[in-house]
């Protein structure tokens, strides 16, 4: 069992990097102000029931941070300067698989495919994916959500070493979930791709990343009641023009986006502006953490497609091996321990 | 005048019509119900469906029994069922029946529901979990509560299955009103129900999906597997809509409810649960 799960996914990894390197050659164009006034003459192909067609296979990868480093003062980087940058990065996430290095007996991201730089980039000037406040980075985090922070430090304290438990361990480790699925679709690393389909009524977006779904209804139905509590939220979807709005609130608070509050809203806008690309925008509103909403772009580029199931905790043997590991070291450390007192 | 006449006329000629077809149909055997037609002319089968039997229990005809779990009592028992599988037994080869004896005998450790693995096909269809059909042009999704488990039917740009995997390798294809569903590339890892009934990684599923009215679909699933089975076989079950308003596929995202039972034997002894 545990061999031909391997084999498996070696399979669906040389697959993924074959399609991805095959979609190499046709990169979504750069986001700029320019191709945001191309789109105004773009018109969406439409599904047969009427709605602005997002349908296929996307992705978000870039290089683009979250936020503007601090050496860079401007919003947009000459096709050049992104070049450079892109590489600068490409190079930065190679080296962190340097044969001998810890990251390395993990994964070698270049060597099966999963580096950004092999697959398709949804290509942006922006200096920062934030491009509200006009800074491009995340407005300060204000006192209740710096006390927030400070508590659910002091829980995890409580709860004991990462590696006393299984539930002490990241949410991504354990499958629960990772990033990408979202709200809001960022960026994952790797397999940051993303499958979408409409039918009458209802947009469906599809994660690779543990193959998270999220069926958004676009009937004007009313706001979830506040009971219902989940990992992605619950989402509310409406068409303005050819702009997918979707507003998602009763987040569970248990995966914190950048330390937000359960009751954050976030406000997805998704515009498609040409054949492969995707104009995505979100929006983040929590009172709780941050005095003024913040606003990030992260363009949706379009890619081959299959998506392959990423069945996660099915072959999750990194947690029993973690675990079984921390508790080895405890016994041999109690072992010394012992040996050391007799002496 | 004239013109009632000749709307008279109409009528009576569409009706006369209206009694030829019904009378082609019946000969044909064609379903009673018509379902009404998505945008590119294809029968509606969207929506969120469940089945509402007794089948993840056990799909063969069984009794109704004390559940696994001691401390449940009566909420943890087995409801009985009638059985969805046609004819009435599943036609195993003789070792292999013999494996799901052990397989139900063992099926705390051993049915991958309990550790939150994905369902497999057709156990997705009727868990006691909601699924959603979302239907365009090239592909149609099967979204399930369940573990969020999702199938892509892929209607257009068709290939083998690439690789082995736990939902299996959809392709469809619309015969009249109903859509069959052609699954290979199943690993041997999930189950049929929590009764052992298994399959291994030769499994081919066709399903037929079929609306029988505007709030019902005929599902039917042919099991083939060589390797255990000494034929195909056949299960077939009706699914409901759910009509609540605002119904939806919420979210049962099991692995955290598994977590304790799969790695807590690994647990620091000291740490608190």
């Amino acid at each position: 069992m545990n061999r031909r799960s391997l084999v498996s996914i070696g399979v669906l990894t040389l697959a993924t990097a074959a399609l991805a390197s095959a979609s190499l050659a046709g990169q979504a164009p750069a986001a700029s102000p320019r191709a945001a006034a191309a789109a105004k003459a773009y018109t969406p192909p439409r599904t047969p029931d009427g709605q602005p067609d997002l349908q296929g296979f996307w992705t978000n990868s870039t290089y683009v941070p979250l936020e503007r480093p601090k050496d860079v003062t401007k919003e947009f980087y000459t096709p050049e300067e992104a070049e450079v940058a892109i590489k600068r990065a490409a190079v930065r996430e190679a080296s962190q698989t340097e044969p001998g290095t810890t990251a390395d007996v993990h994964y070698d991201f270049s060597q099966f495919g999963l580096d950004r730089s092999q697959s398709t980039i949804a290509r942006s000037l922006r200096t920062s994916l934030v491009v509200d406040p006009p800074e491009g980075r995340i407005p300060a985090v204000n006192a209740e959500g710096q006390k927030r922070a400070a508590e659910r430090a002091a829980a995890r304290k409580t709860a004991g070493g990462q590696y006393d438990s299984v539930q002490n361990m990241p949410t991504g480790s354990r499958c629960i979930i990772m990033g990408g699925a979202g709200p809001p679709l960022m960026n994952a690393g790797y397999n940051a791709n993303y499958q979408i389909v409409q039918a009458p009524g209802y947009v469906m977006i599809l994660t690779e990343m543990i193959h998270d779904v999220r069926v958004i209804p676009l009937d004007g139905r009313s706001a979830p009641p506040q009971g219902v509590r989940q990992w992605t939220g619950l989402s509310r979807g409406r068409w303005e023009g050819n702009t997918l709005v979707v507003e998602t609130t009763n987040f569970n608070g248990k995966n914190p986006f950048r330390g937000a509050s359960e009751n954050m809203k976030v406000t997805e806008r998704f515009t498609r502006v040409a054949d492969d690309t995707i104009d995505y925008t979100f929006t983040i509103e929590d009172p709780a953490t941050w005095d003024r909403t913040w606003t990030a772009e992260a363009p949706l580029a379009k890619t081959g497609g299959p998506i392959f199931e990423f069945a996660c905790h099915e072959t999750n043997y990194g947690i029993a091996n973690i675990l079984a590991g921390a508790r080895a070291e405890e016994k041999a450390a109690a072992e010394r321990a012992v040996k050391k007192g007799s002496n | 005048m004239p013109n009632r006449i000749a709307t008279r006329l109409t009528a009576v000629v569409a009706a006369a019509a209206g009694l030829v077809m019904a009378a082609a149909l019946a000969t044909a055997q064609a379903p009673a119900y018509r379902a009404p037609r998505t945008g590119d002319g294809k029968p509606n089968l969207n929506g969120i469906w469940q089945g509402i039997n007794s089948a993840h229990w056990d799909i063969e005809a069984h009794s109704a029994a004390a559940g696994p779990v001691l401390e449940l009592g009566a909420a943890g028992a087995i409801p009985a069922g009638l059985g969805v599988v046609e004819g009435g037994v599943i036609p195993y080869r003789p070792e292999a029946l013999a494996r799901r004896n052990e397989n139900r005998a063992n099926r705390l450790k051993l049915d991958p529901e309990i550790k939150c693995y994905l369902p497999g096909v057709p156990r997705a269809t009727y868990m006691p979990f909601p699924f959603q059909i979302i239907q365009s042009q090239n592909h149609i999704m099967l979204v399930h509560e369940y573990a969020g488990a999702v199938r892509t039917i892929y209607m257009t740009n068709q290939v083998e299955a690439p690789a082995d995997s736990w939902m299996g390798w959809s392709n469809g294809r619309w015969e009249g009103e109903t859509l069959v569903v052609d699954t290979k590339g199943f690993n041997d890892l999930s189950w049929f129900d929590r009764a052992g009934n298994f399959h291994s990684d030769a499994l081919h599923v066709v399903e037929r999906i079929t609306a029988r009215s505007a709030d019902t679909l005929n599902y039917e699933a042919t099991i083939e597997d060589p390797k255990v089975f000494t034929r195909p076989w056949k299960m077939s079950m009706p699914l409901y809509r759910r009509v609540e308003p605002n119904a939806q596929i919420l979210e049962f995202r099991c692995v955290e409810f598994s977590e304790e039972l799969l790695y807590g034997h690994l647990r620091k002894p000291s740490s608190r649960q």
